[in-house]
């Protein structure tokens, strides 16, 4: 077992992990912190999207051995708890979900993404999420939540009121 | 799947890691980015008894060009060096394939060393070092190696790398002027691996075509480079025809695996068109290099 001391969502924590037990695992089973979902577990999905150091990582592509001394941000880590960070409600008002399984690796991916890219379009954005899968959605409505986050952060008119004016 | 059992090892010197292959050999795997080799783990296809996790080592990270060479630590990542002007003026071919590797999430842990030494017959780098004839820097208790690209892949996920040996940096001949480059690939989806990949280099002094690199990937268990191709390609000047029988010479000897992405017809088919748009590409981009050049 390896002793590690992490900074995750701004708190200090510390954990006795074995070597083989990767970033997801040690989130959700010794922090609890269970919004990082774990899809396929090798890498495929995008599910376990977290943000370490300010890039977006797969949780399950990496030991969590190896985030110690880190910076990690969850999608707990987005907003306190029950309010909703700016991303999160403009998805909210898009209806960027359905189950809801993927949305956190979404979140995080495009958290990373926003921050890194504010002036992103669409074109931009369908590339930076290419990597996370979603069964339910049919990505549309992911792309318009994400859009719509980017606009309200550029504090262009965006949304329904825009959609008026004729669709895509 | 969860990880199988393994011990774990973090050295934290290039010197401390070297002592550590000696003494496990062929029972450890090092452990760079993990964006391969942790799958490889989760589905039991690698089962290596230790984890020589070189993350910690900073001496194998960082770009520089000197007298014509452009080095890359093996440890670099593959968004740092995406991200590197350095890279993108010496090295354009290298700049030109590492967006297409994986996703973003993927390139913030992936490396470049890493990708060179797992030699994935299908990804993009590998291509780009043979078709730019990179060289190998790896290193064992015995000293320094250099093996040139054309004897580095030697199979499907193996390469001539002993396994007391660590790939430390890896160097490519800095793009002269008149260069343009182009890396193609057809992939159902962006960031999958390719069902075929063409990594492109063409030089135009005077009009001419002085210096052509062709080296697919996805089409053979190493990256294939087509000299033929190559050699009806230098001393002249690009035109369609050209390049439409740059394609028939450069498929006229490959014979592609078949899976469920395409029969091996198909994937000669996309490789021919490759070669096509990727001349053609690449050719532009070296009138324009030469034109902007002039001023």
């Amino acid at each position: 077992m390896v002793d590690i001391t992490v900074k995750v969502n701004g708190a200090t924590r510390t954990g006795s992990v074995e070597a083989r037990k990767t970033l997801s695992d040690f989130l959700r089973d010794d922090l609890d912190l269970t919004g990082t979902h774990v899809g396929c577990e090798h890498g495929v999905c995008g599910s376990c999207t977290v943000i370490v150091d300010g890039r977006a990582v797969r949780s399950c592509l990496m030991l969590a051995v190896q985030a110690a001394g880190s910076e990690v941000t969850t999608v707990e880590g987005l907003a306190p708890d029950g309010a909703l960070g700016a991303l999160q409600q403009a998805m909210w008002d898009s209806h960027s979900f359905q189950c809801g399984f993927c949305t956190p690796g979404f979140v995080m991916q495009a958290t990373a993404f926003l921050s890194a890219h504010p002036d992103a379009g669409e074109q931009e954005i369908r590339e930076a999420l290419s990597g996370n899968i979603c069964r339910c959605t049919g990505y549309q409505s992911i792309i318009d939540g994400v859009l719509l986050a980017a606009h309200r952060s550029r504090e262009i008119p965006c949304g329904r009121e825009a959609d008026r004016g004729g669709r895509r | 799947m969860k990880l199988p059992y393994v011990e774990y090892e973090a050295p934290t010197t290039v010197a401390e890691a070297v002592h550590l292959l000696a003494e496990h050999q062929d029972e450890a795997s090092v452990l760079a980015g993990g964006q391969s080799l942790i799958p490889l783990l989760a589905l039991r296809l690698a089962r290596p008894a230790v984890l020589i996790d070189i993350n910690g080592l900073g001496e194998l990270s960082g770009v520089s060009v000197t007298d014509g060479l452009t080095t890359i630590g093996a440890m670099t990542r593959e968004y740092v060096a995406e991200e590197s002007e350095m890279v993108a003026g010496a090295v354009p071919l290298l700049a030109a394939a590492l967006p297409l590797i994986g996703h973003e999430a993927i390139r913030s842990r992936g490396t470049i060393g890493g990708s060179l030494a797992h030699a994935d017959p299908a990804a993009e780098l590998p291509a780009v070092a043979r078709a730019l004839d990179a060289e190998f820097v790896v290193r064992s208790r015995a000293g320094d190696r250099v093996v040139p690209a054309a004897e580095w892949f030697e199979g499907y996920l193996a390469t001539a790398r002993r396994p007391d040996e660590i790939l430390v940096e890896v160097r490519f001949s800095t793009a002269g002027p008149g260069t343009g480059v182009a890396f193609q690939e057809v992939a159902r989806r962006h960031g999958d691996f390719a069902i075929v990949g063409l990594a492109v280099s063409l030089t135009l002094t005077d009009g001419a075509i002085s210096d052509a690199r062709l080296a697919f990937s996805g089409v053979a268990d190493v990256p294939v480079r087509a000299a033929d191709a190559e050699d009806l390609l230098v001393g002249k000047s690009p035109s369609p025809e050209l390049f439409e029988e740059a394609g028939r010479r450069a498929t006229a000897d490959i014979d592609p695996p078949a899976d469920l992405h395409g029969s091996s017809e198909y994937r000669k088919k996309i490789a021919a068109t490759l070669v096509r748009r990727g001349l053609q590409a690449a050719a532009d981009r070296a009138h324009q290099n030469n034109a902007h050049e002039r001023q």
